[in-house]
């Protein structure tokens, strides 16, 4: 866990794609559940967030 | 005998051109030969995106092309993501989407770890096994609906000879609760072969001499199963998936065909959701936003799919 952190102030690809990956996932459970409307509402700006994310930290050094 | 005939044809090129070529780096000549496929993929793919994601922010209606396009914002992403009937159809797509790749995956390598012993006959029956998914989604879904049809249908018959119900007391597609399992089955029934070719594949790479060294250390067959088999089919199965997700995720013709999206809207699934807004309403703006959000859900599935498909490559 800690090394996920330290990943994270360090700029790692790994971690960084890691959160990404976590954002997107989030994202399209929130887009395809049956149960809270305002959880959908928010889906996209989350996957948003985590594809776009996702793009950029894909840059970063392993 | 090469030399001479790459000399022939050096011979052979008209001297304007050669000497035009002669200017040119080895670079700028990779850059002529990709230009016309990079071209071609702006035209097609990049154009029509940036386009799509320009008119989203509008009120755009194609049939109305002498209206005053105005611009409305994220208007159009704000009344989609609000909207109950989308949500709806994002849960029918959910739903088909999960119980086809779970159906498919486990069906598929049931039969190709079937297919792949030796016995009689393997090659007929791989064909046999293969032949639903060479046919056009269009005929299988309306030969089902056949096949569905409470009176006369195979299907109902099948079901009631095993079940003991009467096969005219349930309609596949016309049930509200039945409906979203015919589609799945259909669907499951036409594309099962192609998840198991790939797992075919998979299995027919695995060398026999790890198996017969597991054999020397006495693995038991369950245990060669699960150290040797599964990890090493498992790039394949995800690839499976992958492409079976993103076929499913856009699904269209088959189920149009069954049920048409109906009883109701229970089967609506976003494509289908999709062309009635652009097609039917004439909403180009709505729907290209609408087209935006799915895209760039898939997108971000597709990314990290593809990045847990590359460490389990790499294992």
């Amino acid at each position: 866990m800690s090394s996920f952190f330290d990943g994270l102030l360090h700029f790692r690809r790994g971690a960084w794609e890691m959160l990404a990956s976590v954002l997107i996932a989030a994202g399209v459970v929130m887009l395809m559940q049956p149960f809270v409307l305002a959880l959908y509402s928010w889906s996209f700006v989350v996957t948003l967030l985590g594809t776009v994310m996702f793009i950029i930290v894909s840059h970063f050094p392993e | 005998m090469l030399q001479s005939s790459v000399d022939r044809v050096a011979e052979a090129t008209p001297r304007a051109i050669t000497r035009r070529m002669h200017g040119l780096s080895d670079r700028a000549l990779a850059w002529l030969f990709v230009a016309p496929s990079i071209v071609l993929l702006l035209a097609v793919n990049i154009f029509p995106l940036i386009w799509t994601i320009r008119l989203s922010f509008t009120n755009f209606r194609v049939n109305r092309p002498n209206a005053e396009v105005e611009f409305v914002g994220l208007k159009n992403y704000l009344s989609i993501l609000s909207d109950r009937d989308i949500w709806l159809s994002m849960q029918a797509t959910a739903h088909f989407l999960i119980w086809t790749i779970v159906l498919q995956v486990l069906i598929g390598f049931t039969l190709a770890y079937l297919i792949n012993k030796k016995f009689r006959g393997n090659d007929l029956w791989t064909t046999i096994i293969v032949l639903p998914m060479m046919l056009s989604p269009a005929v299988v879904g309306n030969f089902w609906t056949f096949l569905y049809q409470p009176q006369i249908g195979l299907f109902n018959y099948a079901v009631g000879f095993l079940t003991g119900a009467d096969p005219s007391s349930f309609s596949m597609i016309g049930d509200v609760s039945l409906a979203p399992w015919a589609i799945i089955i259909v669907d499951t029934w036409m594309w099962t072969p192609f998840v198991m070719l790939i797992c075919l594949a998979g299995l027919r790479s695995i060398p026999a001499s790890i198996y017969e060294a597991a054999e020397c250390d006495r693995a038991s067959k369950w245990r060669q199963f699960w150290t040797i088999t599964v990890p090493l089919v498992l790039p394949f199965l995800m690839l499976a998936v992958l492409f079976r997700g993103i076929e499913n995720f856009k699904m269209f013709d088959l189920v149009v065909q069954l049920t048409g999206g109906g009883p109701g809207s229970i089967t609506e699934l976003t494509s289908i959701n999709l062309k009635r807004e652009a097609f039917e309403k004439w909403r180009t703006g709505y729907a290209s936003a609408y087209a935006v959000i799915l895209f760039v859900t898939v997108f971000g599935l597709a990314s990290i799919y593809v990045k847990a498909l590359n460490k389990v490559k790499q294992r």
